[in-house]
């Protein structure tokens, strides 16, 4: 089995964000980046499929050299190869062109993105890809099972969850729940020493344009400080509720 | 030309998140001058949604299929918008909205803009402002195609009522050769969800385990809440996932956000930033949530909680 895990690079979960060349551009100074999140959880998934039915895992981003250091942590982790698609996208449509051209070059059993990135929170390179290829995609995915070419997975809905059945190509939107946070698995020193001698491969993009471009960025404005409340006035809060922030 | 909304219903009846969408969208047709088109599927109240200015709405019969179904319904959706030469289309941002969006986008080549909050700043092209960083931030983000797909991010638009006259129309639903199908959904019926609340009463770990939690759903209760909790609860397993709310769990738009016991870092804080009014309830005064909520309460959770559901409990009597 081949199973293709989508990655992106992404800042760190409590990095300050911050903006330059007039908020047009996030500002990478001092940011660490990191796997993102949601492709994590999908990526130990698909380590977790290797170890125990032998399936191949090729991890891909699409990015600038900047990212080689988590494609490398990714190789690390236990994925047997990578590739790095040599563009710095603007949307996740050019994104999910991008890899469709990946998943039209070599076949894949599996496509495991992640439900969103947890920097431009787009959510759309799942199903775009998914669409683009022509395959089914679950979104929210946090459950999967693999028997020859069938597949149950289990996605998040609001309120509750949703069982599904499906065959072989499929796209997942990976969340928190797949694996549990306990399971991500942190590199050993055989790992890391391993991962330098994989092959990560650079490869050249398609032409193609983006669906949406980033015009400026902006912070949101500051807060002003925090109306406490004495612990014995709860009708006082419940006043303030009603009366001043009226949501109640 | 049109504007195309997808309005989701729970056993017929329209979601509020649907409704709002409508809300958006008449706003979006007025402003271009075009009539505003609406799909549900099943739909049994027509009315509601006269009440929201649809001019006319595709109401699909599923016959009896009751599962939503993401490859039929954005088959559906991408009919009506090629049908109605629609250069505009809203979904919700629940679980299905953000699902079916992306798909129904590269169906109708179209972009797709999510977490939008407010109406375009100008429309050729169309221009939008989103959240981005987990809330931390916002963009303004333009499409470089003729057609867009907006994700409305919830409560950041309201409900607007406009009475109409709608034309109710039927219309096709596609078959799919598609290899994916529910095969059965286990759903809390009982509960408000977290993308539909108004109101969410949240819990970590100050509530010091899973057999506290009447304190959050009692309050919960009185006030038709939705209950979420932190990150470290889930866990921990005190709840289950999809009551995580943060940034790799779930973002939370209610218009009130009351945190218990929660101490507030920074990941859960950018989860929960785009809630209206924020009140904290902590012990700890130097907690993080401090500093991000507008009303708070230093006092220990289990004597400040009961006390407050009580007097709310006899507030609405």
């Amino acid at each position: 089995m081949n199973i293709l895990v989508c990655i992106s690079n992404v800042p760190g979960t409590t990095s300050k964000i911050n903006f330059k060349e007039e908020n047009t551009a996030f500002e990478t100074q001092g940011v660490q980046f990191i796997i993102n999140p949601n492709d994590e959880f999908g990526l130990t998934r698909a380590v977790w499929f290797q170890q125990k039915i032998g399936a191949k895992v090729t991890v891909v981003t699409v990015g600038d050299a900047s990212c080689e250091p988590i494609l490398r942590k990714c190789l690390a982790i236990g994925a047997d190869q990578a590739l790095r698609v040599d563009l710095q996208p603007q949307d996740g449509f050019e994104v999910a062109t991008q890899l469709a051209a990946i998943c039209k070059k070599e076949s894949y059993d599996l496509i495991i993105t992640g439900r969103e990135s947890i920097d431009y929170n787009g959510g759309m390179v799942g199903g775009m890809l998914a669409t683009l290829l022509e395959m089914p995609y679950v979104a929210n995915c946090i459950q999967m099972d693999i028997a020859s070419d069938e597949v149950s997975v289990q996605r998040e809905i609001d309120g509750g969850k949703e069982s599904l059945s499906a065959i072989l190509p499929l796209v997942i939107g990976a969340q928190k729940g797949l694996v549990e946070e306990k399971d991500l698995i942190i590199p050993n020193m055989r790992g890391i020493m391993q991962a330098r001698q994989k092959p990560l491969e650079v490869v050249p993009p398609e032409a193609a344009a983006p669906a949406s471009k980033v015009q400026a960025f902006e912070k949101p404005a500051e807060k002003g400080p925090v109306k406490l409340v004495d612990a014995e006035d709860i009708d006082g809060l419940i006043d303030l509720l009603e009366n001043e922030a009226k949501v109640l | 030309m049109a504007v195309v909304v997808y309005i989701e219903s729970e056993n017929g009846t329209p979601k509020k998140t649907g409704l709002e969408v409508a809300s958006y969208g008449r706003a979006l047709a007025d402003a271009q001058g075009v009539s505003l088109v609406a799909v549900g599927f099943n739909l049994m109240d027509h009315e509601r949604i006269n009440a929201f200015g649809v001019d006319k709405l595709y109401n699909i019969d599923t016959q009896g299929a009751v599962h939503f179904d993401v490859e039929r319904y954005s088959e559906a959706l991408a009919q009506v918008t090629t049908k109605e030469s629609a250069s505009l289309m809203v979904v919700s941002s629940s679980a299905d909205g953000r699902y079916i969006g992306p798909i129904v986008a590269v169906k109708t080549n179209a972009a797709y803009m999510s977490n939008v909050v407010g109406l375009p700043s100008q429309y050729a092209p169309l221009q939008v402002k989103r959240t981005c960083f987990t809330n931390k931030a916002f963009n303004e983000t333009q499409s470089t195609k003729e057609r867009v797909v907006l994700s409305l991010s919830s409560n950041s638009y309201g409900l607007h009522e406009k009475q109409g006259t709608v034309e109710v129309l039927s219309g096709d639903y596609p078959i799919s050769s598609n290899s994916l199908k529910v095969e059965s959904v286990e759903k809390v019926t009982d509960k408000v969800s977290i993308a539909d609340a108004d109101i969410v009463v949240s819990g970590g770990r100050g509530l010091k385990g899973p057999e506290n939690w009447h304190i959050i759903e009692d309050l919960a209760d009185v006030l038709g809440a939705a209950t979420a909790c932190s990150k470290p609860v889930s866990d921990m397993g005190w709840r289950s996932h999809s009551e995580h709310v943060g940034q790799t769990g779930k973002p939370v738009a209610s218009n009130l956000y009351i945190a218990i016991g929660v101490s507030g870092a920074i990941q859960h804080l950018a989860g929960i930033n785009a809630s209206k009014v924020k009140v904290v309830i902590n012990s700890d005064p130097e907690a993080p949530f401090f500093k991000a909520a507008d009303y708070g309460i230093v006092g220990d959770a289990f004597e400040v909680v009961p006390v407050l559901t009580e007097k709310l409990k006899a507030r609405m009597q």
